[in-house]
């Protein structure tokens, strides 16, 4: 036999730019499709959780410190180092969706191209959403659109790398820092973006990816005091409705998601960087 | 001379056209209210201003429907270039009967007639012309080509700015070309229900606007409706939170506008007269009943003595006292509730080791008063710089670095508003950035506008009102 | 601008607390002193102005603050087509505004040009009214250090219990602070016991910054009020100008413990202006300053309607010009 021994891969979270196992040690079993063992995938914890929004906390002042063009420019090299793996993310893309390597690849393709069509906005977008107000005294009054801070992110369920690219990506094109849970069923290429979140000029701890269950983990991210926004769309219909109600007691901005997922594929809008995004208007006196 | 006393000079309550009885305002029409009818009281004297009809819990469902009917055969058919008019048509009216509508806000709530004069009822006009020019041109709002209504608005309302609030809420609502039903405040319901006459005045469509006078049971009930849309809040962060519970999960969109706590920094190089007239504004202003009250003085050491002083004298010449003398600066606490916590969170400071400090100024012996206050050497744990006082006090805490200042600042949950007080340009821009605040005030405090978005981070709510972006709350987007 | 080496004539620095007596040691700590003073922003000084422009004085407050009012009262001609009938006719004035009302207070001061204050000086005598002279090359200060003392001199000598100097707007704008204190110091000198009023011309100072550092500039080279305007430029005398007046001599009362005046000049018309005056007055420098030692009014037109108000306000109804002598 000439066939060598594969090396495989330990998958584990991927907080504050380092890839620990779970605190709790839990991992559990990955599938593809049709059932067969792919990997055992760090469980992620509570803990977890509150590790990674520490990470993400310590992050926010220098993702969001940093100038728009330069956020753009890493975001734009997170797409270039997307694409060097195409082959790789487009394997793991079918394996875990179950849909053909064509598909899969097209797939990735669309992925690569919305880090790029945020990596744009990151310094377009005050512009659009920002205004010099016309008040009526000797004032200049203007608003500017500030990142609200940590965000957590389930990440959809099924779209295991285009939707989860599609809820990321504007997370950090605002300046926001993420702590993301994974797809329970279909984590790899999650796991396989982190490394190269890791390899690319994404600060560490700018995103935190949690291999596990939103349905466990989202109602912690929910009711967490250094957490501003969520998006609960990997919580499902009725876990939303939880970590609504969890996120009410910190006054939290929840996205609000439709009942079923959207089609990944469409061209997205400003929807979800407004989200994130706080107005702050400042005034100043106009005088000699 | 001998000393100059100021002669009373009182606008006459008659302008108010205070009427014995007010009833809720539904589907047009002012209708026997289901609830227990509430005695609504001045607050300088404690008595009786006029019996006020409230809504049962089957007037809300009453009036909802009242506001769905309306939104869907007339409002949301309406061009915007028709709903247009009718606001302009209410910003007149209100404009017209403006010394009215100034006089009976004062007795009801307290404020000084000079401040319901010059501020809230002006300001409140100015909201309807602001957004009326709006409702027919909201695809250049940024918000997509024709955005769209998000049908029935619940609105609730507080009772520091009664008439403005409602302004807030209806102006932007009827704009976009949603209907309304409006909770003004327990202890401040008149000015809602005149402002109701003007709708019927201004030939509003019936069920367009709803105005529901009661308690907390009613609002809850609009909040918990099920066939309202949105639901737009102004109140404390406690019950922000409650509703923020009750609708999650329902669909329906949220706006809160909560408490807050904010930092009013001076720096050594303010200019200090105009930082110490600018500290006053930011807490005595309509007796510290504003939640974007600069309420935590932060004073840069090395002129902390110095500001003190010439603060302390400043605010000795505050009069304090009848809300419809025009010479009246700080008129009266809205209710015996509040004066009991404004009280009680003073006397923690006291406890907690705050060095107190209190205007000379007679107050009034009848009524609901409290003296300007400030407090001085406290500490970031104390409660009276932690919690929302809600009152005409100060807590006064000192800073040495800009980074030191910054970090107090935000070292509370809150965010709605802060200040900054330095001649320094670049200064203002780099503690303007660190802020974690909504409004940020340089070298000025208190400055609202319709133009200008007004809300909070964090714990002090979420949404915009004014502005563009003030739109987005009431439109698909 | 050439550097000045001449050193600041001395002041009575004796009793100025440390500080103070510093910043008048030569130019260069002047220019330190007068730019370390804080910045006075213009929206916020003028939207206190504005708000405190509008309390509501009534009755007996308002009957008092007339009274007080005409008693602040400079009352001034200063025309080239002055005469000494004019004068004799002003002084007459001066001395029973409202002849009908016997009790009406007399004004503070005559304000004359220096030619004519003698017969200012003849025409009050007896009668405790002060003559101000104008004088240092009044108004524009225009000319030689030795012809503005000359022009001092000639007040003094006619007898003018005060004197109102303008400072040189042209050295203050360049920068020249020393030389403007010299001759404000100077000017005091030749004042003898006269008291000295500096005119800073707001009006050709454009900010209320340079307003607060001419304003500590006077005080500090003694003079014993500062004055707005010499009411020939426009604006004269504004009530945010005044706020950072009145704000300067506080702030020198409490830094010293003296007590210096204020007088705007130019432009104060109607009652209801000087009423928005005394309120200025009593509610940013104080009480104390309440009276004419300490505030005077600039003004030609003023007095008659202050008299024709105050008799509105003890007869009950309006009353016109015709009923008050000129």
């Amino acid at each position: 036999m000439s066939d060598r021994v594969g090396v495989a891969k330990t998958y584990k979270l991927y907080i504050g730019g380092a890839f620990p196992r779970s605190e709790s040690g839990r991992t559990y079993q990955v599938t593809d499709s049709k059932g067969a063992f792919l990997a055992n995938a760090a469980h992620a914890s509570r803990k977890d959780v509150r590790d990674a929004v520490v990470a993400a906390r310590k992050a926010f002042p220098g993702w969001s410190g940093a100038t728009a063009y330069n956020r753009g420019q890493v975001l734009y090299r997170v797409a270039e180092m997307l694409e060097g793996r195409r082959d790789q993310f487009a394997a793991e893309v079918a394996s875990a969706e179950g849909i053909p390597a064509r598909k899969a690849q097209s797939i990735v393709d669309e992925s690569v191209d919305r880090w790029v069509w945020y990596a744009g906005w990151t310094d377009k977008i005050a512009t659009v959403l920002g205004a010099a107000n016309p008040v009526s005294g000797p004032y200049f009054s203007f608003t500017v659109p500030e990142p609200t801070g940590v965000v957590g992110v389930l990440a959809p369920q099924e779209s295991s790398l285009l939707g989860l690219v599609s809820v990321l990506a504007p997370v950090l094109a605002t300046g926001c820092t993420a702590v993301v849970v994974t797809s329970a069923e279909r984590p790899l290429p999650a796991i396989t973006l982190s490394e190269v979140l890791a390899t690319s000029d994404v600060p560490g701890g700018v995103v935190n990816v949690l291999t596990g269950r939103a349905g466990e983990l989202g109602p912690w991210l929910a009711s967490h005091g250094d957490v501003n926004a969520i998006d609960p769309t990997g919580a499902g219909p009725l876990g939303r409705v939880e970590v609504a109600r969890e996120a009410a007691d910190t006054v939290k901005r929840v996205l609000a998601v439709p009942d079923d997922d959207p089609d990944w594929t469409a061209t997205p809008d400003i929807g979800r960087l407004r989200h994130y995004l706080e107005a702050k208007t400042v005034w100043h006196p106009m005088g000699v | 001379m001998s000393m100059w006393e100021y002669a009373p000079a009182p606008e006459s309550r008659d302008i108010a056209n205070l009427k014995p009885e007010y009833r809720p305002f539904i589907g047009g029409e002012f209708a026997e209210g289901g609830g227990e009818p509430l005695k609504t009281v001045n607050p300088a004297t404690e008595e009786v201003l006029a019996e006020v009809g409230t809504a049962s819990r089957a007037d809300v469902d009453t009036a909802v429907k009242a506001a769905r009917k309306a939104y869907d055969r007339t409002w949301r058919k309406l061009p915007g270039s028709e709903r247009a008019k009718y606001l302009f048509r209410i910003a007149r009216l209100i404009q017209e009967r403006a010394r009215e509508l100034a006089v009976l806000e004062s007795l009801d709530n307290g404020k000084p007639i000079k401040e319901s004069r010059d501020s809230d009822v002006p300001t409140a006009a100015a909201h309807f012309f602001y957004h009326a020019g709006w409702a027919d041109k909201l695809g250049y709002a940024g918000l997509g080509p024709s955005p769209k209504p998000l049908g029935v608005a619940g609105q609730i309302i507080p009772w520091n700015f009664p008439l403005l609030m409602l302004a807030w809420k209806i102006a932007p609502a009827l704009a976009t070309g949603n209907t309304v039903v409006l909770k003004p405040a327990e202890t401040t319901p008149l000015t809602a229900l005149v402002f109701a006459e003007i709708c019927q005045q201004a030939d509003l469509p019936s069920g367009v606007v709803n105005i529901l006078p009661g308690a907390g049971d009613i609002g809850a009930e609009l909040v918990n409706h099920p066939d309202v849309d949105k639901i737009a809040f102004t109140g404390s962060t406690e019950v922000g939170k409650q509703i923020q519970r009750a609708v999650a999960g329902t669909g329906k969109r949220l706006t809160l506008e909560l408490g807050g706590k904010a930092a009013n920094i001076v720096f050594d190089d303010a200019a200090i007269d105009q930082a110490v007239d600018g500290i006053v504004n930011g807490i005595f202003f309509n007796q510290g009943h504003v939640c974007c009250a600069g309420s935590r003085l932060l004073v840069q050491e090395s002129i902390a003595d110095e500001l003190l002083t010439k603060l302390r004298a400043r605010i000795s010449t505050l009069r304090v006292g009848d809300p419809l003398d025009k010479n009246t600066d700080v008129g009266a606490i809205n209710s015996a509730e509040q004066l009991a916590r404004i009280t009680e969170l003073a006397d923690s400071g006291d406890v907690e080791g705050a060095q107190r400090w209190t205007s000379p100024c007679p107050v009034p012996d009848r009524g609901f008063f409290f003296a300007p206050t400030v407090f001085s050497d406290v500490e970031q744990s104390m409660r009276i710089a932690r919690e929302e006082i809600f009152g005409p006090v100060l807590s006064v805490l000192t800073f040495r670095t800009p980074d030191e200042a910054v970090g107090k600042a935000n070292n509370t949950p809150y965010g709605l508003s802060a200040g900054i007080w330095t001649e320094k340009g670049s200064r203002i821009l780099w503690v303007a950035n660190k802020l974690r605040a909504g409004v940020v005030w340089a070298n000025t405090f208190n400055r609202f506008d319709p133009a200008a978005p007004f809300g909070g981070y964090q714990e002090s709510g979420f949404g915009r009102e004014g502005g563009r972006t003030g739109l987005e709350a009431y439109l698909h987007v | 601008m050439g550097v000045r080496t001449a050193t600041l004539v001395a002041m009575s620095s004796a009793t100025l607390p440390v500080a103070l007596a510093d910043a008048t040691r030569d130019d260069a700590s002047l220019r330190r002193f007068l730019h370390g003073l804080p910045g006075v922003d213009q929206v916020g000084v003028e939207q206190r102005a504005a708000g405190l422009g509008t309390r509501s004085i009534k009755k007996a407050a308002k009957l008092q603050a007339i009274d007080t009012a005409i008693s602040m009262v400079d009352l001034t001609t200063l025309e080239g087509a002055d005469t000494h009938g004019k004068v004799r006719a002003l002084a007459a004035k001066a001395r029973r505004p409202d002849p009908e009302r016997p009790d009406t207070p007399r004004v503070a001061a005559v304000c004359v040009y220096p030619d004519l204050a003698a017969i200012a000086v003849e025409a009050l005598a007896g009668t405790g009214i002060g003559v101000a002279s104008v004088a240092t090359a009044f108004p524009s200060g225009r000319s030689s250090r030795e012809v503005k003392l000359a022009d001092v001199e000639l007040a003094v000598r006619s007898g003018a219990s005060e004197v109102d100097m303008v400072i040189d707007r042209g050295a203050f704008l360049e920068g020249r602070y020393g030389q403007v204190f010299d001759e404000i110091v100077a000017v005091k000198a030749a004042c003898g016991d006269a008291h000295l009023k500096v005119i800073l011309e707001t009006g050709e100072l454009a900010t209320y910054d340079n307003v607060r550092r001419a304003s500590w500039l006077a005080l500090l080279a003694g003079g014993d009020f500062i004055k707005t305007s010499t009411g020939k430029v426009s604006p004269a005398a504004t009530l945010p100008v005044t706020h950072v007046m009145l704000r300067a001599v506080r702030d020198w009362y409490e830094t010293t413990g003296e007590l210096r005046g204020v007088k705007p000049a130019g432009g104060i018309r109607n009652t209801k202006d000087a009423v928005r005056y005394l309120v200025a007055v009593h509610e940013v420098a104080g009480e104390e300053w309440l009276t004419p030692s300490l505030f005077r009014f600039g003004a030609s037109s003023l007095l008659n309607d202050l008299l024709l108000q105050r008799r509105t306000q003890l007869e009950g109804h309006y009353t016109g010009p015709d009923y008050i002598a000129e």
